[in-house]
């Protein structure tokens, strides 16, 4: 993957082709080798008025003719990128493929990223009458401190461990210490949210190379990361028509399904990286994932159990908070920091023993959730 | 002619805010105590940056049509002088979100602050002659002053709505109009406030048009002063009605209850009507009221209206004086500047 | 212009009046109005609805950072009001103190400008809450 920061001098085109080359090297194989590419980008359209992601991305990394799709579900778009890439292989159509995420965001304004992010949500009935992103999930934040007393503080505690983890992670755009005073002290943007609890804007691209598991084990006994399950799960796109504010029911579906296929439990899993595009969402993504009991995850955040090597590692990349945001990346920047996990490369931020890691990747405010579970290679 | 003709529903509102004379003469470094005496108003209603003449429209039809099938709608008559769009009219609005459309005529009107008083008079007629069920018409204005000048002083917001129709709750005794052209007040197109022609305003034009229709009423219904509980005039201050009043004989006490610029400012075609509308908050059956609308350049529709049994039951839920009183905010300068759109950027 | 002309006039009753839709056969009522009743899927018989004006506020936050379009009347209350019949929507909350923007506090529906494409576009109205 590339770091992950304001690239002004990288253009989409550069990074996707910085990651993709890294992943295929990193396979140890050539190119021509790739059967298939699906790629992830949420709004290229409107933050860089480029369409046509899939060709584009072949066409780039000089992998033409081969077939090249773009998969979008907003933020999810890398996560469902990865699944559909899974399926491929799974359904025995290829046997290796590569799967990128990319976004550039900084091409314009913070006011049009704000627009072109608001498409992920309802705009004929939510957006439209002034709702934001940050608004949606404070309306959640709101709910979720009403309903389990959840607090501002415990919220900024998600924010604070983020930020620790990414300072070992040198592909974050944050490499900064932060207290849960500077996340208090820092501005609202919407109530009860303030800056400190937001993802950033970011560009950023990550890709990885999935074969089949049988050849992969043949190929590369050591570094091979295997895939136990892929999930999926959608909701109204408006927040209003939830059932529940307080929990993500795709992710709760997406949860269920994905522990039968690894015939897994939630205390199997030694590391996750969850959506905390803002500090509620990682709170509410550890209780709907069953980490901890709903309306726990506050105070867990908060007692640090979600620390590096403590009760479950979560986010060790830095999350969306501190790694930073590229959308249509995060998903896939995901499944990297997994992998490097279950390999042992992940220097400094190392999560001991990782066996199976969890990613999950939300699309809007829930009405996509896709979630994957890896299990490392068998050690000799 | 009229018999079983008039108003059978009523509504008024008045958005929130508020500013102080006090405070927009020590912007301009007057003398608010003196200005305020001067013009007989104390503060003015601002509309908030959301409201407009059509939303302030909708919520004073809503409040009129509350108890009536809004579907009997057959005319829909929107007066003001400050239309969110310049073309394209304020009254399909009005009829799409009050449920009164499809199968109805509608228009905007506008003849400065007299356009509502016009659109009842219309109303009245088509409910007579039985060419519709139900009229409404509606005076409503977020008004417009540039900045500095002595209308800036006295523009408010409000709206009012009335719903006409047959077996009345106040029933039309008679109307009577008197127009000529008297250029006191105008805004031409792509103008963005209106110009006015000072003092000029007075004598030819408020005066002269709102006593000629006060007295043409007067003879044509074999009536005088006397035979009023109640009267409501234009009031583009809270001197000028009082003044009017008097040379026609009607006791302070009378034009009172209808005389509201004093708290929330001109709100121009909706000025006249929010008077009345007050006095329908406190009527009782067998009282008379004389109304005078006054529009510059210039003319006034006078009204003569008795109440009826059903005018208790009617009554809008919030009485104008109620509305002037309650839940209101005060801002500053620059708050209204911001809230009215007077900085150029917005 | 954010919006083309045809999207914001498409849906302008439900917006202006609050219709939204019910499923005859199994009597959930939906706003916004949908095609499909996702409980009863084909069996389902939907019909267009009035909504209640009045509600209770579920859910709401100060929004400070906000879109372009919506910048000039930061901050402002969004919310998630639930109406009398128990259907909840997303909308601003106007003319309410801060105090009286609360979980569970009583509103009811006003007509208001959403917001404008610009200077010389077109306007949007519809729906939004104050508290009682």
């Amino acid at each position: 993957m590339t770091k992950f920061g304001e690239h002004w001098e990288a253009s989409f085109r550069e990074m996707v082709v910085e990651a993709g080359a890294k992943a295929i090297a990193d396979a140890g194989i050539e190119g021509r080798e790739l059967q298939a590419v699906y790629g992830g980008s949420m709004a290229s359209g409107r933050l860089i008025s480029q369409e046509h992601i899939g060709a584009l991305i072949a066409d780039q990394m000089g992998l033409a003719p081969i077939p090249s799709t773009r998969c979008e579900a907003a933020c999810a778009s890398g996560g469902v990128a990865f699944r559909e890439g899974y399926l491929s292989i799974a359904s025995g159509a290829y046997d290796v493929v590569a799967v990128g995420g990319v976004e550039k965001m900084t091409d314009v304004s913070a006011e049009d990223v704000a627009i072109a992010l608001g498409g992920a949500g309802d705009q004929e009935w939510e957006l439209f009458n002034g709702a934001t992103f940050p608004a949606i999930y404070a309306l959640m934040a709101r709910r979720h401190m009403k309903e389990y007393g959840t607090t501002e503080e415990q919220m900024a505690a998600c924010a604070v461990k983020n930020h620790a983890n990414a300072m070992h992670n040198p592909y974050a755009q944050y490499h900064k210490a932060i207290t849960i005073e500077d996340v208090m002290k820092s501005g609202y943007i919407s109530e009860p949210l303030k800056l400190l609890d937001c993802s950033p804007i970011t560009d950023g691209a990550a890709a990885v190379i999935l074969c089949a598991t049988e050849k992969a084990k043949k190929l590369y006994p050591e570094k091979a990361v295997e895939v136990l399950a892929s999930s999926q799960a959608s909701d109204t796109l408006a927040l209003a028509s939830r059932q529940s504010m307080t929990a993500m029911n795709a992710t709760a579906v997406a949860a269920q399904q994905a522990f039968a296929q690894a015939k897994l439990a939630p205390k199997d899993i030694q590391l996750a990286e969850v959506h905390d595009c803002f500090t509620i969402a990682e709170i509410m993504a550890i209780e709907d994932l069953g980490f901890f009991k709903k309306g726990a995850g506050g105070k867990a955040a908060a007692d640090g159990e979600t620390a590096l090597n403590a009760k479950i590692s979560v986010n060790t990349s830095g999350g969306l908070k501190a790694c930073g945001h590229p959308v249509g990346a995060t998903g896939v920047k995901q499944v990297v920091e997994a992998c490097w996990q279950l390999r042992g490369e992940a220097k400094g931020r190392q999560v001991d023993d990782a066996e199976h890691a969890l990613t999950q990747n939300v699309g809007g405010s829930g009405a996509t959730c896709v979630m994957h579970i890896f299990k490392r290679a068998d050690r000799k | 002619m009229f018999k079983n003709v008039g108003i059978i529903g009523y509504g008024a509102v008045v958005p929130r805010m508020r500013i102080k004379l006090e405070e927009i003469a020590r912007v301009w470094g007057k003398d608010g105590a003196k200005v305020s005496a001067g013009l007989n108003v104390r503060e003015k209603a601002v509309a908030a940056f959301d409201e407009d003449s059509c939303t302030l429209a909708v919520e004073a039809a809503r409040i009129a049509v509350r108890n009536h099938d809004a579907a009997r709608i057959g005319a829909l008559f929107a007066g003001s002088e400050s239309k969110p769009y310049a073309v394209k009219p304020t009254a399909s609005i009005v009829a799409d979100a009050i449920g009164a459309s499809p199968d109805l005529t509608a228009a905007d009107l506008e003849f400065a602050c007299k356009a509502g008083t016009v659109g009842m008079q219309a109303c009245m007629a088509m409910v007579a002659s039985g060419m519709v069920d139900y009229g409404l018409a509606i005076g409503s204005d977020t008004a417009q002053g540039r900045p500095a000048d002595a209308l800036e002083f006295s523009s408010g917001s409000g709206a009012a709505a009335f719903l006409i129709g047959k077996n009345p709750i106040v029933e039309l005794i008679d109307t009577f109009s008197f127009t000529t052209d008297t250029p006191d007040f105008w805004r031409r197109q792509h103008a963005e406030f209106p110009q006015h022609a000072g003092r000029f305003t007075g004598e030819p034009a408020y005066f002269k048009h709102v006593l000629s229709a006060a007295k043409g009423l007067f003879e044509k219904t074999g009536t005088t002063a006397k035979d009023y509980d109640f009267a409501v005039f234009h009031q583009p201050n809270g001197k000028f009605p009082l003044r009017a009043g008097e040379m026609l004989g009607f006791e302070k006490e009378k034009i009172k209850q209808g005389l509201i610029t004093p708290f929330i400012g001109n709100t121009y075609s909706a000025a006249s009507m929010i008077g009345l509308a007050s006095v329908l908050d406190v009527v009782k059956p067998g009282q008379k009221i004389f109304v005078v609308s006054y529009g510059s350049g210039a003319g006034s529709d006078a009204l003569a209206f008795e109440a009826k049994k059903g005018i208790e039951a009617a009554r809008q839920p919030e009485a104008v004086f109620d509305l002037i009183g309650r839940d209101k905010v005060y801002v500053d300068y620059a708050v209204y500047a911001k809230h009215r759109r007077k900085l150029k950027t917005l | 212009m954010r919006h083309a002309l045809p999207l914001i006039w498409r849906k302008s009753l439900e917006r202006y009046r609050l219709i939204g839709c019910s499923c005859e056969n199994c009597g959930t009522d939906y706003f916004p109005p949908r095609k499909v009743c996702p409980k009863c899927r084909r069996k389902g018989k939907i019909a267009p609805k009035q909504m209640p004006t009045e509600g209770k506020v579920y859910s709401y936050s100060l929004v400070h950072a906000a879109p372009s379009g919506f910048e000039f009347e930061a901050p402002y209350h969004v919310a998630i009001v639930e109406l009398a019949n128990g259907v909840r929507l997303l909308t601003q909350i106007v003319d309410s103190d801060a105090a009286k923007v609360k979980i569970g506090a009583p509103v009811k529906m006003v007509f208001r400008k959403i917001f404008e494409d610009d200077c010389e576009g077109v306007i949007a109205y519809g729906y939004k809450f104050k508290a009682v």
